[in-house]
């Protein structure tokens, strides 16, 4: 088990090297950065001046050391437009991300395995093939236009849910929907055919000549031997919800991560861009590592295999 | 696939007149062999791009001489026939927009999956058949792009690059090649254990012979059936990038910024601006949602449950 957790964690390291290297590599090599953020016309006195200033007259090496030293150090860099440091920033909106992820985690979780359950116990039947076509519109729809769309119905033509700003449940709703939407999709796949391949196994056969009745052998037996996949997919995609969520929270003008990352867009604010990058890739590698651990730690065939 | 499979059932189960059993088996085996709904769905907007200059009315980045702006489709109140699908926030038409717009999200489609897939392939073959350290780093680089989630990287590229249509390719196809590189690697590895490859290898072939005679046709099923995946994801992506600015840039009509264009408008109710481009987006990633389920069936049924 040590081992297998020292070789995860070293993994884990050098995928954030790569990553943190990328990322590095990526702004310098687009153009000088200096230039995109100044105003036209600014003279190269000036550009001078702010490139001392933020170290890009230093040579790549020692940039990258200055660069992988504010990772560890939690800084990030400091944001050019709001002259504070890139991770304050990120952890201001945290909550709010992390509010939003959750709803749309519950919603597509309400849709996605009761449908997925249905789906695979009645396989073939009228609610499978609904339940097909649901996961299908759910790949197909993208969930910043069904997010429009409820604005429309919901809110310009029924009046029923307000159009954008954080608040209450009712608030609440229609992001988190619009985000939950594809995941519902993939969420519904995935239990119907994890639930399918548990069904077909020796021991629910034997729990039902065992006598015991349809709905323990469903609840008792196969849901929660059926759920450690869906978990583990609803663990990395919580993380990616957070991180990823740019469409959804400018429409809804939610005061998120991804609005964060969009305002760094707009203004230019590349030290921003780049740290909420960084940190997102950060976060995903870190709960990819804690899942790996936690399915090492229930499963021991998985901390011998290889 | 409910179409293809009732027919035949109808034909093996009610022995009807023999013309009519006749027409049911040529359909229901025409239907197996083709596509079809994902073919009625998807020619007509192959056709509209690839001849949006005779078909669109307009000059689709032009507004309209002597049209209001935002005005409704003709069958509203305040529609004209000049402009059957109404008019944007310039006057353009919209029914020319939504055509050339056609063309922008097939192209990005296909070429950002090209060259995803030519990345993801030539990777994986080399991590999967050449092994070691190239392995190594291949597949800790694959990791590392991975770990950044795909819009948030493709946003943060497309910030960095500028906006331009072949620009977004290459980002798209710079972000999505992971996928393919897993499932490649993993197919070559066990094909480099087959016997005609080691044969091939014993007989002299030289390791690019090998590559291109022996391991590259075995592993395109794999990579055409993923492709099917990608390309929808890739359409929707453009999308999203597109809406955020750092897509295809302006006056071109790419339905993403078409979106953005008519959310300020949704409030007051204009909904056409917003729901046609969405629709059209909708129905292309569907209509290759279901080509892929086809695919998939026919080429390799071990991917099925993807």
């Amino acid at each position: 088990m040590r081992q297998f957790m020292i070789r995860r964690a070293f993994y884990a390291i050098v995928t954030l090297f790569i990553l943190s290297l990328t990322i590095f590599t990526v702004v310098r090599l687009t153009g000088d950065p200096v230039t995109l953020l100044a105003e036209p016309g600014a003279r190269a006195e000036d550009l001078d001046r702010v490139r001392s200033e933020w170290g890009l007259d230093r040579s790549w090496p020692v940039q990258y050391l200055a660069f992988v030293k504010n990772v560890f150090t939690g800084q990030l860099g400091e944001s050019f437009n709001y002259e504070m440091p890139v991770s304050t920033l990120y952890f201001q909106r945290l909550p709010n991300s992390l509010e939003l992820a959750l709803a749309a985690t519950l919603i597509s979780f309400l849709i996605g395995i009761p449908a997925g359950i249905i789906s695979a116990v009645r396989v073939n039947s009228f609610w499978d093939n609904f339940g097909k076509i649901v996961a299908l519109l759910g790949l197909s729809i993208p969930g910043f236009w069904l997010g429009l769309v409820l604005i429309l119905v919901f809110s310009v033509w029924l009046h029923w849910l307000p159009t954008s700003g954080q608040g209450g449940v009712q608030h609440l709703i229609m992001p988190a929907l619009a985000l939950g939407w594809y995941f519902a999709a993939s969420l519904l796949r995935l239990t119907r055919s994890s639930m399918l391949e548990v069904l077909r196994s020796e021991y629910i056969k034997l729990a039902h000549l065992k006598g015991l009745p349809g709905y323990v052998v469903l609840a008792m037996h196969a849901f929660k031997n059926a759920l450690i996949p869906v978990l583990t997919l609803a663990g990395i995609n919580l993380v990616v919800m957070i991180n990823a969520a740019v469409i959804i929270e400018v429409i809804f003008a939610w005061p998120g991560i991804g609005r964060l990352l969009y305002e760094g867009i707009f203004q230019r604010d590349f030290p921003l861009v780049q740290g909420v990058v960084m940190e997102a890739g950060i976060m995903i590698v870190l709960i990819n590592l804690i899942i790996d651990l936690l399915y090492a730690y229930i499963d021991p065939r998985i901390r011998l295999s290889k | 696939m409910v179409d293809t499979t009732e027919p035949a059932n109808v034909a093996v189960v009610a022995p009807a007149p023999p013309e009519f059993a006749s027409v049911g088996r040529r359909w229901s085996g025409a239907a197996r062999q083709w596509p079809v709904l994902p073919l009625v769905i998807l020619v007509p907007f192959v056709l509209m791009a690839l001849f949006a200059d005779y078909l669109a009315p307009y000059d689709p980045t032009e507004p309209i001489p002597g049209a209001k702006i935002f005005e409704p489709p003709f069958w509203m109140e305040g529609g004209s026939t000049h402009a059957l699908f109404g008019t944007d926030f310039q006057g353009r038409d919209l029914l020319s927009r939504l055509i050339f717009g056609a063309r922008v999200s097939l192209i990005v489609g296909v070429a950002g999956t090209l060259v995803a897939g030519s990345v993801g392939t030539a990777l994986g073959i080399l991590a999967g058949y050449l092994g070691g350290w190239v392995d190594q780093v291949i597949m800790r680089v694959t990791d590392a792009w991975l770990a950044l989630a795909a819009l948030v990287f493709a946003i943060f590229l497309a910030t960095m690059v500028g906006p331009s249509m072949w620009n977004i390719i290459i980002i798209l196809g710079l972000v999505y090649w992971t996928r393919y590189a897993r499932v490649i690697r993993g197919e070559v590895l066990s094909l480099r254990e087959r016997e005609f490859v080691k044969l091939a290898e014993i007989a002299g072939g030289s390791r690019p012979r090998v590559i291109f005679r022996h391991i590259l046709p075995n592993v395109l099923n794999s990579t055409m059936v993923l492709a099917s995946l990608t390309i929808g994801v890739v359409i929707i992506a453009e999308a999203s990038l597109s809406f955020l600015g750092i897509g295809v840039p302006p006056p071109e009509p790419a339905w993403g910024s078409m979106l953005a264009d008519g959310r300020s408008m949704l409030m007051v109710g204009d909904w056409w601006l917003t729901v046609f481009p969405g629709l059209g987006i909708l129905l292309v990633v569907l209509a290759t949602q279901l080509l892929g389920d086809w695919l998939r069936v026919r080429l390799d049924p071990q991917l099925r449950n993807m």
